[in-house]
């Protein structure tokens, strides 16, 4: 949106160049519209997250750019080039691919999982260097059956990155991971952009979005609610942290928005969420106003706004609520 | 890649690497991860090799013909009556005939049962033959036994006959089931092996992915069927090597002929086995189109009983099944010895069902 335009008028040259673009994209299933007129651009180079919970469409999009499901309405090009669906070989050449769901086979060991994937490219890494870059070198001769989750997503990335593809789609790459297998495959995807590569990747985890991308896009119900770099999205709420507090008796709404330095007001359940500007001054007002209605704490936190708060405030959910 | 991209490509220069190819023809390495994965799934392993052997070994047995087995005769009666014993006696004579002597009762139900072909009544100048006229084998055992009890009463030959006795190799029964065997083997193996692999890759995301690289699409079809291939060789020696050492079966016609029907063979089922894999989505979905498709095949196509016994109405379509074309072929060729040459008919058949299922199922295979 407001990032688009602007991005027409950057004269950085690295930043310029596209590697990705679609245009009023559409794909309707029987009975939802699971993307619902979407534009995205990707530039060369960047690291693009598409940031939504469950249900948003991310996983649709990403398959509808990858060439694997026709979208209804709207154009995709990649790299310059279009998916025909005819013979696309050339374009699935230069294209890594993770997809959300795959399990590969159980019984093949990550050495030859990896060498069946290296065999379908002309051109590409040397296997066992993939196999070092995704950290499986202990791994190399074990059967896929018998890796944890961590290690299987970490092939799965791999059997993506043995093409040395230019553009590289990560569906949801560490859902379901605990944070110390997350850890390490942020850090092959950060390698990867270390290198050059271009990434896309789907996630419905804030930090993964705001450690790994250049640029964010929030999705729900189909649509674009957001687009910018991490920064300027958490930037937007005007804010720069959230107080969050449930109280004894319910507080009349409309006095708290007037309180100082509180630029919005979100409640959700028993909890309040005031997103402020200036905690010092914000908080003291916001006790002394607790006690003015007669009411008492009985929690409250505060922390830093994050992209989950962009996205309560756009959409008045929580990410994970799906 | 162009200049941009190479100078990133240095900073992060440890983990990028040559192109040293480490990978063969994407055939090749289709074709070796089907074949790891089958040789490391135990239970296929039993089911395509042990199975079948012992499959053979059972039928073998149960249907074996060792010499000719004996007519038994039960005689209605008592043990003690003099009459019954000499009849008794008189029917012992003939070689052919096995006999026990069993009260009214036990003797019907001996019939009933089968455990007797025919129940002779000793009266007082005569006897009455109970048999049933419909089973083969009543009607033999009352010729024998009237033969010897008229020939016990003195009826003398007319005309002297003299008897060649010929057991060929290949007539027996174990002859014409170990390539029914072999060709149901091929089916059973092809459909199911094929059918459930392509379907849990499909339900498991895996043909999606490979859907989303350059992989050539025949190839990974084509994949299944030269795996299918490698199997098929030790499948089918492993049944002819048991029949050889257990039942003294020999190959009659050209080990090359044979080879090269039993590939043909199991390239159509391979390519039955894509077809049936095409579109479903679940293992119950594949399963039931499988039996639908192999339980016509397994009645009609003349793998236990020759396929010539149904009605004639209904040999068209029989003979036009796989496998009906393969079983024949495997006879002609193994059993009689023929040439390739003189079966074009079966080969044809196999040719175009390899062909058109193959074709079909690359055009409406479903990836994901």
């Amino acid at each position: 949106m407001s990032t688009q335009t602007s991005s027409v008028a950057r004269v950085e040259p690295t930043a310029q160049r596209v590697a990705l673009r679609c245009v009023g994209l559409v794909k309707r299933f029987a009975d939802v519209t699971a993307v619902d007129g979407l534009d995205l651009e990707v530039f060369t180079g960047e690291c693009f997250g598409l940031l939504g919970p469950n249900g948003a469409g991310k996983t649709t999009t990403v398959e509808i750019l990858e060439g694997l499901t026709p979208s209804d309405q709207g154009t995709v090009e990649l790299l310059g080039q279009h998916w025909t669906r005819g013979d696309d070989r050339a374009l699935r050449e230069r294209i890594g691919v993770q997809l959300q769901e795959t399990q590969l086979a159980e019984k093949v060991t990550v050495v030859e999982t990896l060498r069946l994937f290296r065999s379908f490219y002309q051109r590409g890494h040397n296997v066992d260097e993939v196999i070092r870059t995704v950290a499986l070198e202990e791994k190399r001769n074990a059967r896929v059956g018998k890796l944890s989750g961590g290690q299987k997503q970490r092939l799965a990335v791999a059997c993506a990155l043995v093409s040395d593809p230019e553009l590289l789609f990560l569906d949801e790459p560490t859902t379901g991971l605990d944070p110390q297998a997350r850890l390490s495959l942020w850090d092959i995807v950060e390698k990867f952009r270390a290198g050059g590569g271009t990434i896309l990747l789907t996630t419905h985890y804030m930090e993964e979005a705001t450690r790994l991308c250049d640029r964010v896009a929030i999705m729900d119900h189909g649509k674009m609610i957001a687009l910018g770099t991490p920064a300027e999205l958490i930037e937007s709420l005007g804010a720069d942290q959230i107080i969050e507090f449930s109280v004894t008796q319910e507080l009349a709404e409309n006095p708290l928005t007037q309180l100082p330095a509180v630029n919005h007001l979100h409640k959700r359940g028993e909890v309040y969420a005031l997103t402020v500007s200036e905690i010092g001054v914000a908080l003291p007002a916001l006790l002394a106003e607790i006690k003015r209605q007669q009411s008492e704490l009985v929690t409250l936190t505060t922390h830093q706004a994050t992209l989950e708060d962009v996205f309560v405030s756009l959409t008045g959910r929580m990410l994970r609520d799906g | 890649m162009d200049e941009a991209k190479e100078t990133l490509v240095h900073e992060a220069k440890d983990w990028r690497g040559s192109d040293k190819p480490q990978s063969l023809h994407p055939l090749f390495e289709l074709t070796a991860t089907r074949l790891r994965e089958f040789t490391r799934e135990r239970e296929a392993v039993f089911w395509v090799f042990v199975f079948p052997v012992l499959m053979t070994f059972a039928l073998g047995i149960a249907f074996r013909n060792t010499a000719p087995d004996k007519t038994l005769v039960a005689i209605e009666g008592n043990a003690s009556d003099a009459k019954v014993s000499e009849t008794a006696n008189g029917l012992s004579r003939s070689s052919d005939i096995a006999v026990t002597v069993l009260s009214p009762n036990d003797a019907a139900q001996a019939l009933r049962s089968g455990k007797v072909s025919i129940v002779v009544r000793p009266e007082n100048d005569s006897f009455t033959y109970r048999f049933d006229p419909t089973r083969p084998e009543s009607h033999t055992a009352r010729l024998l036994v009237d033969d010897a009890l008229q020939k016990g009463k003195g009826r003398a030959d007319v005309v002297n006959v003299g008897e060649e006795k010929v057991t060929e190799p290949g007539a027996r029964y174990v002859d014409f089931l170990v390539p029914g065997l072999i060709g149901m083997n091929l089916m059973g193996s092809g459909l199911w092996g094929l059918g459930f692999t392509v379907v849990i890759a499909r339900s498991r995301k895996i043909l999606k992915r490979f859907a989303a690289t350059p992989m050539r699409r025949s190839h990974y079809l084509l994949s299944f069927m030269l795996s299918r291939l490698v199997f098929l060789v030790l499948q089918v020696a492993a049944i002819i090597v048991f029949a050889w050492l257990v039942f003294g079966y020999t190959v009659r016609g050209s080990w090359l002929s044979v080879t090269l029907m039993t590939m043909l063979g199991g390239f159509a089922f391979s390519g039955l086995g894509l077809l049936v894999a095409s579109r479903p989505k679940t293992i119950e979905g594949v399963s039931g189109l499988m039996n639908f498709i192999m339980l016509p095949m397994w009645l009609l196509s003349g793998t236990f009983f020759s396929s010539e016994r149904f009605p004639h109405l209904l040999q068209p379509f029989i003979q036009a099944l796989p496998l009906t074309a393969l079983n024949n072929g495997l006879r002609a060729l193994m059993n009689e010895g023929t040439s390739l040459s003189s079966n074009m008919i079966p080969i044809v058949i196999l040719l175009a069902w390899c062909l058109v299922s193959f074709v079909v199922a690359l055009k409406i295979f479903r990836w994901q």
